[in-house]
């Protein structure tokens, strides 16, 4: 007797009862505790909104805030969807989804899905203004005061060396996600440094995390605002100002990252459908220190939802501009 | 895997074997010498040139092109006949699917997060499933498990990622015992199927992940698709390699008996070799669940969630909360698959405690009683969602994070030397003894080599592998995952022997490792990588690490496999002729595992490739930290496609390498043929 087809046999009586009993069930439960309406908020005419959520908690923070006003304000019908940056923007095409909350950047994307395909609108910025640069931990500041100068980095370069960094000094990448110039920059700069990429956000933070608790040395790729930053303030490196123009090159560029001005990306449906949530979204705007306060308490072990209510209701008027 | 299971031409071979074999051997030795020489003298003189190092933010033009794979699908989505007529049916049917159990165990689509049956329904019909296919055992273990994913807060998200995996490892068995069984008998699709599986088995996912979610859409669907892509190789080659494995005289025995094909596949050959095919299930089992966390990343429900989110804040405790339910489940899984496969045994029939009728007569009333509860779970609401009162959860995540904080402060400087040790002394010389000597040097040792320990044929295939990875430009790249790949194997192989003969000598050595190396299969890997990078720093060692937790286990399991086959009368026989244990394991078990060792080292292999990618995400570098780049970012996709290409290609350089090496010494003149 073969064993799948002895499996069969058996199972097979056996699952198409559960099967016929499950129909059964399902057909006859009008009773059934999962059919009862959600009731609270009277559904209105704005539907369904596909918000797209990227991991990082200042997202997190924007998107909570946006999809508390949403549901509750506005009656809508928020789905969030876990999703990296790239895949994000790919929902867009495919219409499963209508809005990313925070945007840093990503020329590219936007060429490809604003200007080429034009699935998508750019809904304006979030008022949150982002910083890269290179940062060391605060202990470093602290021995060593001229290390904030870019200029000085080669003095320091031993201190940086690594298994990883081949007889450099190690400056530390995290997110691929994130555009870096730091090679262009370490090659015309002339520092004696190798960029080494930890992969991700996460090995990144606890590099910075170990290197503080061990008061041991780490140059780093970072970004303000981030969480992190509330557990241990990283001190920034500074390198030569930038200038409008001067990362024109990418092979060439040998200055500071710019200003990020973050914004709102939302698809062309939701734009073109009047919907209110196309609306709210277009008005959202709040500072570095509102999204801070909010992702700290995400950050805390808050919910979600819970942080994002406690500061809509200390910011009853912030709020009421946006939904007028 | 594919040159040891082939059917080698052994005829050229045969004649005067004795002579011919003794020189051949010396000859060896002495081209792998030359080979060595070679490749030093090469390194010594020519260091540092010829090594065709891309700057990790440069583009080749092959990657520009490639780049415009991702628009091309975007734009060909409408109105393109194979998408109309095959790929969207194929997702509305795997998410019809997926979207039923998903409904049925986790969530109905009205909106409540509550499931069609219910908590204790699920955990009632689960249970009784368990019971009608396994044993009471089994169904018990099914209900304690499932009840304490409630206690742990989740319910739901382990209820999705059970639904994915329901519907993603019936598919696999759909499509791939029938494969398997048909590359166990024919020769001609073997060699067909071997190729595309090494493919499937060594692409990395996040290669695919992107362009999956734009031609099946975000969601479930694709989320199956890109699981069974991944999970179905394990048991294809497990049901070849079960078929193929049946002694010559058992199948001419049947044939003397004047069988057909169907009746000798019926009644020998699928019996015989179902302990290998239950095998195949089990690691397709575990690899579907490894993948459907992975599958998380574009927006699969379930596990994968709540660890991803967590690795995003470094909240230790919830990955390991989440990935300890990954870890049960598994362990679940395994164990129902195998009773099952028990109760199927003629042997096990017999000596059943219950009639088949008196049976029946206890499943029926065990069902009236599930449909009873699940009645109650639809009615009830206690029943319906898990109590939240009931929450150990947040005690488990806290615990989990005092602890990894407590060893990432005290075993930090311990961990720090050794990897200091590990990287100075045996990883850095031997990096840059790859990635320094001139590429062409390197390409002919190695071909050298191949044609020293394969022949020709294998000297043929090893050159185009590194000729396509070379054109693709990432040799550089790929001569530093090679590094790490190597060393994590060998560790990988060395753990495999001490612990497989370990657990194949002793049923109780077995019985405890069990758990452990399901959950190092199964445990995913974002849960422990943040500790380990609180150990080990942003380095390669960490990924070497990783990937040795993720690869030991196959290569232990499938060593103690071999092992434990063993006619326990030929060992009888060694003891009694006065062998000590050492001589038996050396003389005797070992040589007699060879096959299944080389299988074990092959697989071993894959594994550590699968992890090349999440040990990018660590410090890893090469070839895996362009995947991850490509996945992130659509201007290095084409770079990324290139690399997993790349990944590709090495891993059947070194597949095809290391089984030409277990199978050419000794090699027996009576290879099969079918």
């Amino acid at each position: 007797m073969s064993r799948t087809a002895g499996l069969l046999k058996r199972s097979f009586p056996a699952a198409a009862a559960t099967v016929g009993a499950l129909m059964l069930l399902t057909g006859c439960g009008a009773a059934a505790v999962n059919q009862a309406a959600p009731g609270a908020v009277a559904k209105t005419d704005c539907g369904t909104v596909n918000v797209a959520l990227n991991a990082w908690v200042g997202y997190t923070a924007d998107a909570a805030v946006y999809n508390y006003v949403a549901t509750n304000k506005l009656g809508c019908t928020v789905v969030e969807k876990n999703l990296n940056e790239q895949i994000s923007w790919q929902g867009f095409a495919s219409g499963q989804v209508d809005v990313i909350i925070e945007n840093w950047g990503h020329d590219d994307l936007a060429k490809q899905y604003i200007t080429d395909q034009k699935v998508a609108v750019d809904a304006g910025p979030t008022g949150n203004v982002g910083h890269i640069g290179w940062y060391v931990p605060p202990w470093m500041a602290a021995k060593y005061p001229d290390i904030t100068d870019g200029k000085n980095l080669n003095k320091y370069a031993d201190l940086f060396k690594t298994s990883e960094s081949g007889g450099k000094g190690q400056v530390l990448d995290g997110d691929p996600a994130f555009v870096t110039n730091d090679e262009a920059l370490v090659k015309n700069l002339d520092l004696n440094y190798r960029v080494v990429f930890s992969g991700s956000e996460a090995a990144l933070i606890q590099s910075f995390r170990t290197a503080e608790a061990n008061k041991t040395p780490l140059l780093g790729y970072f970004y303000d605002p981030q969480w992190f930053l509330s557990e241990v303030p990283l001190v920034k490196v500074e390198l030569p100002a930038w200038t409008p123009g001067c990362d024109a090159d990418p092979e060439k560029v040998a200055c500071d990252y710019p200003q990020y001005k973050l914004n709102k990306i939302i698809s062309k449906k939701l734009a073109d459908s009047g919907s209110p949530a196309a609306k709210l979204a277009t008005a959202f705007t709040w500072t570095n220190e509102d999204q801070n306060s909010v992702a700290k308490d995400i950050q805390g072990g808050m919910k979600p939802d819970a942080a994002a209510k406690k500061w809509v209701d200390a910011h009853g008027s912030v709020v009421d501009g946006w939904l007028k | 895997m594919a040159t040891l299971l082939r059917d080698r031409p052994a005829a050229a071979t045969r004649p005067d074997r004795g002579s011919l074999g003794a020189r051949r051997v010396s000859r060896r030795t002495w081209l792998l010498l030359a080979a060595a020489v070679l490749w030093l003298l090469g390194f010594l003189l020519l260091r540092g040139t010829g090594t065709l190092a891309l700057p990790a933010s440069e583009l080749t033009d092959l990657h520009r092109s490639l780049n415009r794979f991702n628009g091309w699908i975007a734009e060909n989505r409408d109105g393109n006949p194979v998408f109309m007529y095959i790929l969207t049916p194929l997702r509305s049917a795997v998410g019809l699917v997926a979207g039923f159990f998903m409904a049925l165990f986790a969530a109905s689509p009205t909106g409540e997060v509550i499931p069609v049956l219910g908590w204790l329904g699920t955990v009632a019909v689960l249970t009784w499933i368990a019971f009608a296919v396994g044993n009471v055992r089994v169904a018990l273990l099914t209900a304690v498990v499932f009840t304490f994913f409630g206690i742990q807060g989740l319910f739901v998200d382990a209820a999705y990622t059970f639904a994915l995996v329901l519907t993603a490892v019936l598919l696999t068995l759909i499509v791939g015992i029938p494969l398997g069984v048909l590359a166990g008998t024919s020769n001609r699709v073997q060699k067909v199927l071997t190729p595309v599986l090494d493919f499937m088995q060594t692409m990395p996912t996040f290669v695919y992940l992107a362009p999956l979610a734009l031609i099946f859409l975000i969601g479930p669907a694709s989320a199956v698709i890109a699981t069974v892509i991944y999970a179905a190789p394990p048991v294809i080659r497990l049901s070849s390699h079960g078929i193929r494995s049946i002694p010559e005289n058992t199948k001419e025995a049947s044939d003397s008996l004047g069988t057909t094909g169907w009746q000798r596949l019926h009644t020998v050959q699928l019996p015989m070799a179902r302990r290998t095919i239950v095998m195949g299930i089990n690691q397709s089992t575990m690899a579907a669940l490894s993948m459907v966390t992975i599958a998380a990343l574009i927006a699969a429900p379930g596990l994968g969630q709540v660890v991803v989110v967590a690795l995003q804040s470094l909240d230790v405790g919830t990955a390991v909360n989440a990935g300890l339910a990954i870890v049960l489940m598994a362990i679940v899984l395994d164990r129902v698959t195998t009773a099952a496969s028990q109760r199927a045994e003629p042997s096990a029939r017999r000596a059943r405690r219950l009639s088949g009728r008196a049976r029946y007569i206890v499943l029926a009333g065990t069902l009236l009683l599930t449909l009873g509860i699940v009645q109650v779970s639809r009615t009830v609401l206690w029943a319906a969602v898990f109590p939240a009162r009931l929450n150990v959860g947040a005690a488990i995540s806290d615990g989990v994070t005092a602890a990894s904080g407590w060893l990432q402060t005290n075993l930090y400087f311990l961990t720090h030397s050794f990897r200091e040790s590990v990287t100075v002394g045996i990883l850095n010389p031997f990096q840059s003894l790859l990635t320094e000597t001139p590429f062409y040097l390197l390409v002919v040792v190695i071909a050298i080599a191949a044609y020293a320990i394969g022949g020709w044929k294998l000297a043929a295939v090893t050159t185009f592998c590194l000729a396509v990875i070379v054109s693709l430009g990432l040799w550089s790249d790929a001569m530093v995952t090679l590094a790490s790949t190597l060393l994590a194997t060998v560790i990988v192989m060395l753990l495999g022997v001490v612990f497989g003969v370990a657990m194949g000598r002793s049923r109780r050595i077995d019985a405890a490792m069990r758990p452990m190396l399901d959950a190092g299969q199964t445990m995913p890997a974002f849960v422990y990588l943040v500790p380990f990078l609180g150990l080990f720093g942003a380095t390669r060692i960490t990924a070497i690490v990783a990937a040795i937790i993720y690869a030991a286990p196959v290569a232990i399991k499938i060593t103690a496999d071999g092992i434990a086959a063993i006619s326990p009368t030929v060992v009888e026989a060694a003891v009694s002729s006065g062998s000590t244990p050492w001589q038996v394991i050396s003389k005797v078990q070992l040589p007699m595992a060879r096959k299944t060792l080389a299988l074990a080292a092959n697989q071993g292999l894959m594994y550590v490739l699968a992890m090349v990618v999440i040990g990018a995400l660590v410090g890893a570098g090469g070839l895996g930290y362009d995947v991850v780049a490509g996945f992130v970012q659509s201007s290095v996709f084409g770079k990324g496609l290139a690399a997993g290409l790349a990944i590709v290609f090495l891993g059947i350089l070194l597949d095809r390498i290391t089984q030409a090496a277990a199978s050419t010494p000794g090699r027996k003149p009576g290879a099969r043929r079918t």
